[in-house]
């Protein structure tokens, strides 16, 4: 407990909170099997947002129901409103590719296109026409590959493919790959279970950073980078929103016995 | 009846020997199996190897060499009158003395005969009956000296898996073997070829009529022939047919893919895959007619109606029906490459903002090009090899052309017309389809190392 307080960051000040997208009675059904139920969650815009809980509670499930990630589940169905600015991207007049462009995520497990490191970043610009010339291109692709702590490894072999890289290695290269195409909202799911401190600290940095200008959502199995990088937290646990707020209420000051366990590590 | 004895027998000894060498190794352990180095099992595996194997190995070469020792023990019992024979005449009357000796009635024969025949008779009744007990007594003692190697620690399951590898090798061998075999006949009678016809005027001579080859020996002869035996416009044939067939077929096959493993409902799919399939199944000869009598009068028709001259039999109603009978190759293969493409990899792309269309082009495709460009050269390999569409629709005139809309010929083809009909087996015309032959093997072996280069090129890993 106190060694989470201790790193806390200076709690957000409420008053001037626009809330980015919000979900509202969101319930999800694999087949007969409900994996969600009812989750009302607000997410503010230019903040973090942890979503913690023990595994299988729903968190990845949740997170894919943001850019509708699981419209390629076949039996998967979702029912509930999602908005994103005031508008229901459930809607049938949304595009989902336009809704995944500004939406974007990094998955769980890191998966790189076998392409060369170099075309993996450079994929979303592309396809989205964000770039004229091979110049700015490379621009993109390097300031990325920065960001996201890899490009002191990669610089010299650029060409070479993407899926021999380390697990970690992949893991900052799906990061990367995800920030190049600048969604609105990004969508990071346990993005530094496979890092070294070192790395960790790293793309700890870059959410941070990434913050001033885009909207982050984070699964995270670590209590510590939740406090570290969050503004905002919210406790999953067998399908239920069981409790969300500030950070540091949440670490501080759960209103819930079962909030109280999974941080002090009694349930997960 | 001789054989399923023979079989009763061999099952029956290999049990035996299995069931032995298992309770040998049960009994020795007093019941606690788990006390042996080796499951019972591989020691009732060890005694039946033990005692089979060289059985079997006599039998076989008994079987090889009998023959041999049975006509010069044959000829050795006859006269004067088989002596003066000539060595081949000797050669026709034992193998007819030997064809009698294996039936029940002999007909009207001379003296000599039926002395050869007795002689055949008396030497295998006797000799069998010597190497059935050689092979008895193999069987037995084999199967006891493994028995006494029976210990705890025994390393039968090593014996026994060497045995098998060692049988696994034997098999990829025959493979390999008869491959090699065949290659080897054609290179031969091929080079036999080449002595009555030179090389480069096969294999870049621009007329072919082997009806009008000169059968005969001397300078007269290799002049005809140099001359009849020119390959090119029947390798020219075959090129044209088999790339309108392939132009046909990839683009459908790999649309139709396409559609099957990303666009299509799983419904859908169960439905559309199996009835795509049966293409496959049509035999050629069906698709032959087909070209015949329906799509070539259609070419004819349509192609006078807008002023074009078509052939009754072209080469682009062969090809077009061909192309149709290779969709499925590249479809169906196709298809469950692009299938095994993981899933992670389109929703990776899709969470990146990119469309269908996009993740398809730049991701899924690029990963699946080594299996795509497989299945292509599986069908590109069956349009070479296919006769029977060409022979109905596409004509046995050998014409050198590019038109489409012409009659030409193709290799198969035109090994089938060389060995249809009597031939002498040495004549040129004969040899002529192993040149053709060899060619055709030459071709295929090359695009599959193309193919194979090509994937290595470009594979993408992916897991
Ligand atoms: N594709 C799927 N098909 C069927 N059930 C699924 C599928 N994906 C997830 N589930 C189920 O939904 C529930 C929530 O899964 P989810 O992946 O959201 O858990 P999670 O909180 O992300 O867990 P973890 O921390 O282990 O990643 C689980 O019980 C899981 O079995
Ligand atoms: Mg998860």
């Amino acid at each position: 407990m106190s060694v989470a307080t201790d790193i806390l960051q200076p709690s957000v000040k409420t008053a001037n909170e626009t809330v980015k997208m919000s979900g509202r009675n969101v319930s999800v059904h694999y087949g007969e099997k409900q994996a969600l139920f009812d989750v009302d969650l607000d997410i503010v815009a230019n903040q973090v947002i942890s979503l913690i809980g023990p595994s299988g509670c729903g968190k990845s499930t949740f997170l894919r129901c943001l850019n509708r990630m699981n419209d390629t589940i076949d039996i998967c169905k979702v029912s509930g409103e999602i908005n994103l600015e005031g508008q229901d991207i459930y809607d049938k007049a949304i595009d989902v590719v336009e809704l995944r462009a500004r939406v974007g995520m990094v998955f769980q497990k890191p998966n790189p296109f076998p392409k060369s490191i170099y075309e993996n970043v450079a994929y979303g610009p592309r396809i989205h026409g964000m770039t004229r010339t091979k110049d700015e291109l490379d621009e993109i692709v390097t300031s990325s590959l920065r960001r996201a702590g890899l490009w002191e490894e990669v610089k010299d072999r650029l060409d070479q493919p993407g899926t021999g890289l380390s697990g970690g290695q992949q893991q900052r290269l799906c990061i990367a790959r995800a920030i190049a195409t600048k969604p609105e909202v990004l969508l990071m799911d346990e993005p530094c279970s496979a890092l070294d401190p070192i790395a960790t600290a790293i793309i700890e940095e870059l959410i941070d950073e990434l913050r001033e200008n885009f909207t982050i959502v984070i699964v995270t199995h670590s209590m510590q980078q939740a406090a570290r990088v969050s503004q905002k937290t919210a406790f999953f646990h067998l399908g239920k929103l069981i409790e969300e707020g500030p950070t540091e209420q949440i670490f501080t000051n759960p209103h819930h016995k079962k909030t109280q366990d999974y941080i002090t590590g009694r349930i997960g | 009846m001789q054989i399923w004895l023979t079989l009763l027998v061999v099952i029956a000894a290999s049990g035996g020997l299995f069931y032995t060498g298992r309770s040998r190794a049960l009994a020795i352990t007093n019941g606690d199996a788990t006390t042996l180095h080796s499951k019972p099992a591989f020691h009732g595996g060890m005694l039946l190897i033990c005692g089979i194997l060289p059985a079997a190995f006599v039998f076989l070469v008994w079987t090889f060499v009998s023959r041999y020792f049975a006509d010069a023990s044959v000829a050795s019992l006859l006269g004067e009158e088989f002596k003066a024979l000539t060595e081949l005449e000797q050669g026709a009357f034992l193998r007819s003395a030997f064809g009698f000796s294996q039936s029940q009635n002999i007909g009207d024969v001379t003296a000599v005969e039926l002395t050869a025949i007795e002689g055949y008779r008396n030497f295998y009744n006797f000799s069998n009956l010597v190497v059935q007990l050689i092979m008895a007594g193999l069987v037995i003692g084999g199967g006891y000296l493994a028995w006494r190697q029976i210990r705890v620690d025994l390393r039968a399951r090593q014996f026994v898996e060497g045995a098998v590898s060692a049988a696994l090798i034997a098999a990829s061998g025959v493979a390999i073997l008869t491959t090699l075999g065949i290659v080897l006949s054609l290179i031969f009678e091929s080079i036999n070829f080449f002595q009555k016809v030179p090389f480069f005027d096969f294999l870049f001579g621009t007329h072919w009529s082997p009806q009008s080859a000169f059968e005969g020996v001397g300078s007269e002869a290799t002049d005809r022939n140099s001359e009849v035996f020119g390959a090119i416009p029947i390798f020219a044939g075959t090129l044209l047919i088999t790339t309108i067939a392939i132009l046909v077929a990839a683009p459908i096959g790999l649309m139709s893919a396409i559609y099957l493993s990303d666009y299509a409902t799983p419904r859908v799919r169960a439905a559309a895959k199996p009835i795509l399939e049966v293409l496959a199944g049509i035999p050629t000869v069906v698709y032959g007619f087909f070209a015949a009598l329906t799509v070539a009068p259609f070419l004819r028709n349509s192609g006078e109606a807008v002023g074009l001259s078509v052939s009754s039999e072209s080469a682009l109603a062969a090809g077009l029906v061909m192309g149709i009978m290779i969709i499925p190759f590249v479809s169906s293969l196709s298809d469950d490459v692009i299938n095994s493409v993981p899933q992670s990899l389109r929703d990776g792309s899709a969470g990146l903002g990119a469309t269908k269309s996009e993740t398809i082009r730049r991701v899924i495709l690029p990963a699946a090009l080594p299996g795509i460009v497989s299945a292509l050269m599986l069908a590109i390999s069956r349009a070479i090899g296919e006769t029977m569409i060409v022979v109905m629709a596409a004509g046995l005139s050998a014409n050198l052309t590019a038109n489409p809309l012409e009659a030409v010929t193709t290799v198969t083809v035109q090994i089938v017309t060389l060995l249809v009909g009597d031939q002498e087996f040495d004549s040129a015309k004969t040899l002529a389809a192993f040149a053709l032959g060899l060619v055709l093997f030459c071709v295929t072996l090359m695009l599959n190392v193309v193919a194979l280069r090509v994937i290595q090129k470009y594979r993408e890993q992916y897991d």
